[in-house]
């Protein structure tokens, strides 16, 4: 791998740039892997890359149907923040901004991570209590999180509107001061990038058809498109298409897929500095280096795997930002499209073993799995190296479904579902 | 926004309606005589097809009734809507066809 720096900029530049090489290879798959990642998105990636890198497995292999970062890594709004309200949530997410922290050093690949901070407005009497009680649960697990009154607000994004007169006048914010975005595309291509370079095979256009298993019940390989392929351990990280491939080894999972949408629009001039959510009101806003602001709409109200949601999901979004942000209500909106996503009961993340052995998932990210990419593949790898799972997603088991121990952030969050 | 044909009013938009998630999950008959297991699987387990899904919707701001509906949940099409206790006229693997 040919490391990105000040001199091969230079030399290249005098170069005409010629000598630039591709970031990673297209190999054939080979007759079998100690490890086969299903699913080449921002998750899979990182795993593939820490298991090179923190355990010394290089024989393994990403399998993706698609291109890399095609699916829900390329289709997110790229927000990044820790301030989860129960200790099993920040510690997952808080490791993951930690490691977001270091990313583009340790990948020489820069990510674009910009912690401009993430402001959660607050438009009524329960956003107010509930976001407090976010904020002191955060201090005690050590994460940055703090409360801002309406005009402390307003200083830090001036185009909110504080206006008492609107339909949800905004009462407050919390603000993560080290929360931010990152650029997704670059995200997917630095991990790969650096997951190649240590040996593993990044396998585009190869679509997983079945789960071989032996006698035992183990798994033992997969199907695709490209012939079998055989594996000791196989982790499946494929989003909003889990409960499909899981299906294949004839696990049953307690998910459901649904399309989340997002919006961009026309570029500007640098005019919004931080990201602001707006749970009540539903509103997702931040403005991308390229000057569109990038908008998140919410999810459909049933099942799909389609990719695309209704108008009437991005209109809803769009009424609430043209009411919090008047100076937007001119903006013409540029692309929308859709990801699919997989969202568990208690909206918490599964990341473990599985009933098959040699068979582990991490998936159930739901509408928030960017903000976890590292963090998420990092104890993933650990999982598939060791069997077992990091003490970080140790609480994050399948079976927790069976033994009631949820992680219920489904009402303790402020994310509307 | 689909359009939904409710087996009461007829084509109306989604809006009117809310989903009620995937159709025909019997509550077991003695809960008490069921395992974590199975209970589980009760709860939480859904079938998340990627094709043809049985779901139940209520026609919230129009009739007010619930009724079932077969899905495809790639192309989204409805195939057919049927009342709730009744059984869907296609199969579903003549739903794919």
């Amino acid at each position: 791998m040919r490391r990105f720096s000040y001199r091969s900029l230079i030399s290249e530049a005098l170069n005409a740039h010629q000598g630039w090489q591709r970031q990673w290879r297209a190999p054939d798959p080979k007759p079998s892997y100690d490890v086969v990642i299903v699913g080449g998105g921002g998750h899979g990636l990182a795993t593939a890359y820490y298991l090179a890198s923190q355990h010394g497995i290089t024989n393994v292999a990403v399998i993706e149907k698609g291109w890399i970062g095609g699916g829900n890594t390329g289709r997110n709004t790229t927000i990044i923040r820790s301030n989860y309200l129960y200790d099993e949530s920040a510690g997952i997410y808080e490791h993951a901004l930690k490691l977001w922290e270091g990313l583009s050093q340790e990948l020489n690949y820069n990510v674009m991570f910009s912690q401009r901070g993430v402001l959660m407005l607050a438009h009524n009497v329960h956003d107010v209590q509930s976001f407090k009680r976010h904020v002191y649960a955060n201090r005690l697990n050590g994460i940055d999180n703090e409360w801002l009154s309406t005009e402390e607000c307003k200083a830090f994004c001036p185009p909110i509107n504080i206006s008492q007169d609107i339909r949800y006048p905004v009462m407050g914010g919390a603000l993560q001061r080290r929360a931010g975005t990152a650029r997704h595309d670059a995200v997917a291509w630095g991990y790969a990038r650096g997951a190649d370079s240590r040996g593993v095979d990044i396998i585009q256009n190869c679509e997983v058809k079945g789960i071989r298993r032996d006698a035992s019940g183990a798994a033992v390989g997969v199907e695709t498109t490209r012939g079998y392929i055989g594996a000791k351990r196989i982790g499946v990280v494929a989003a909003g298409n889990t409960s499909v491939v899981m299906q294949m080894a004839g696990v049953r999972m307690p998910l459901e897929s649904y399309p989340l949408q997002a919006l961009v629009s026309e570029p500007v001039k640098p005019c919004f500095p931080c990201v602001v959510m707006s749970n009540a009101v539903h509103a997702y806003l931040s403005q991308s280096d390229k000057g569109e602001l990038v908008i998140g709409a919410g999810t459909d109200q049933y099942v799909s795997y389609s990719q695309q949601g209704g108008l009437h999901i991005t209109n809803h979004t769009l009424d609430a930002i043209c009411e919090m942000f008047p100076q937007f209500t001119r903006m013409k909106m540029l692309r929308s499209w859709g990801g699919v996503v997989d969202v568990t009961p208690d909206r918490s993340p599964i990341i473990g073993r599985t009933p098959v052995q040699n068979l582990f998932v991490n998936c159930g990210w739901g509408t928030g799995g960017f903000k976890a990419t590292p963090g998420s593949g990092h104890v993933f790898a650990h999982t598939l190296a060791t069997g077992e799972p990091h003490k970080i997603n140790a609480p994050f088991t399948l079976d927790r479904f069976r033994t009631g121990r949820l992680i219920d952030e489904a009402a303790a969050a402020a994310v509307a579902h | 926004m689909l359009l939904i044909d409710c087996p009461c009013c007829g084509l109306r938009p989604e809006t009117e309606f809310r989903c009620g998630g995937q159709a025909h999950v019997a509550r077991p008959e003695k809960p008490v005589d069921v395992g974590d297991q199975d209970w589980s699987e009760y709860l939480f387990v859904r079938a998340n097809p990627r094709g043809v899904h049985a779901e139940r919707w209520i026609h919230q701001h129009g009739c007010g009734r619930w009724f079932n509906a077969l899905r495809d949940t790639v192309s989204d099409r409805f195939v057919e809507t049927y009342p709730m206790g009744g059984k869907p006229k296609s199969t579903t693997t003549e739903a794919r066809a």
